[in-house]
């Protein structure tokens, strides 16, 4: 009992404070260029930048637009860049970020805006659906595939690919070339290219064996550190090119 | 039953594919070998000799280009440095610039720079005639100039 009422306090406690967002806006309709748009809101200690958005649409300015599905960092709509890093809006605690300065919020890079922090997501997609993100295998079995527990765990850090495309759109080669299959098709490739039960290792290392597939990659590391996942993007793309080099999975 | 999907997605283009494996691996082998033979061309240009640097002049070239070491030393040096250098150029156009014409347009003339650069260069190691200075017999033997 006395635990409740001291939590409930504490909920109480919570800091609460004033910041300013700077929301980059656009509205195909009427505008021909993105704009920036300042509002003040009072958000809470606990609040991320995702709860300070929906502040703004519910209470300011029904008409800003962007994608949330979860809210918990699982479903992966709400990659956006925040204070010029790309994050999930809803797992950027605004308590972490630098208050005293206004909060920046953009879409994407390097895919179309549709409206406001809106991006066209079809070409990330596609480079997904170009690598085939699905296992192919020719027997027809009557139980389970086994696999060794060492077998799992050599893709085990590339399953956990939500597909928020926050590392592709913060890779600069594929903000200037739209072709490059980008970090998350590669990481979708390494999740079955280096899975025991695949056959096809040599048909995914044979497409991102492209002009614009993982030679494109320069290392720079942003695909890494935007994973909001933590995925060791760079090394997964590593991995991959060094199995083109030698044509097969190992 | 199995539901068989012949070709779900046909792969992309697959056009130039293995240059740009080539292209990698040759800016990784040649980025190691320019590693090694650079800090050999400057050892011996610039620490080794008493001078340093002062003691390059037509006589240190020619003393070193009568050697056939030296000259495939330096005629590797060059075409390796060029060619790398150009490959690592044209990645950096690849990725910044985006009309096409104007990417292609820059390629192009990094290329035939390059080109023209190791066709001269190689002219000058391979043919390099150090009896065109008077003075040669004072640091070549005289053998090497007749007359």
């Amino acid at each position: 009992m006395s635990t409740a009422v001291e939590s409930t306090k504490e909920i109480a406690e919570v800091p609460s404070f004033n910041v300013t967002l700077f929301v980059r806006r656009f509205n195909p309709e009427t505008d021909t260029e993105p704009k920036w748009q300042d509002f003040d809101v009072q958000v809470y200690g606990t609040d991320r930048v995702l709860d300070a958005l929906h502040k703004i649409k519910w209470e300011i300015d029904g008409t800003l637009t962007f994608r949330r599905s979860c809210a918990h960092g699982v479903c992966g709509s709400d990659a956006m860049r925040i204070n010029g890093r790309n994050r999930l809006a809803c797992k950027t605690l605004i308590k972490d970020l630098d208050i005293t300065q206004p909060i920046y919020v953009e879409p994407i890079k390097g895919l179309n805006v549709e409206k406001d922090l809106v991006v066209d997501m079809n070409p990330f997609y596609q480079a997904y659906k170009d690598v085939k993100p699905f296992l192919m295998a020719s027997d027809n079995p009557e139980k389970e595939r086994l696999q060794s527990p060492e077998q799992r765990a050599r893709f085990d850090d590339t399953t956990k690919c939500i597909l928020c495309a926050a590392c592709t759109t913060s890779c600069p080669v594929f903000w200037t070339d739209n072709q490059y299959f980008g970090p998350a098709a590669i990481v979708n490739a390494h999740r079955f290219i280096f899975d025991s039960r695949d056959e096809a290792a040599e048909v995914r290392l044979e497409i991102l064996n492209d002009k614009e597939g993982v030679w494109r990659c320069r290392t720079t590391f942003n695909c890494t550190e935007a994973c909001p996942r933590g995925i060791e993007v760079t090394k997964a793309i590593a991995e991959v090119k060094q199995a083109v080099l030698r044509g097969k999975r190992s | 039953m199995a539901v068989i999907i012949e070709q779900p997605n046909a792969p992309r283009s697959r056009k130039g594919a293995q240059w740009e494996k080539r292209a990698w691996i040759f800016m990784r082998v040649s980025g190691i070998i320019l590693v090694g033979m650079i800090i050999g061309h400057l050892m011996v240009n610039l620490v080794l000799p008493e001078r340093g640097v002062k003691s390059i002049d037509f006589a240190f070239v020619a003393g070193k280009w009568a050697s056939p070491f030296w000259q495939v030393y330096d005629g590797i040096l060059l075409w390796l440095a060029l060619i790398h250098g150009t490959n690592g150029m044209r990645t950096l156009v690849n990725d910044y610039t985006e009309r096409e014409w104007l990417r292609k347009a820059l390629n192009v003339t990094l290329w035939v720079v390059a080109a023209a650069l190791i066709v001269l260069g190689t002219l000058v190691i391979t043919t390099f005639d150090p009896c065109i200075d008077p003075n040669v017999h004072e640091y070549l033997p005289e053998l090497v100039c007749k007359g």
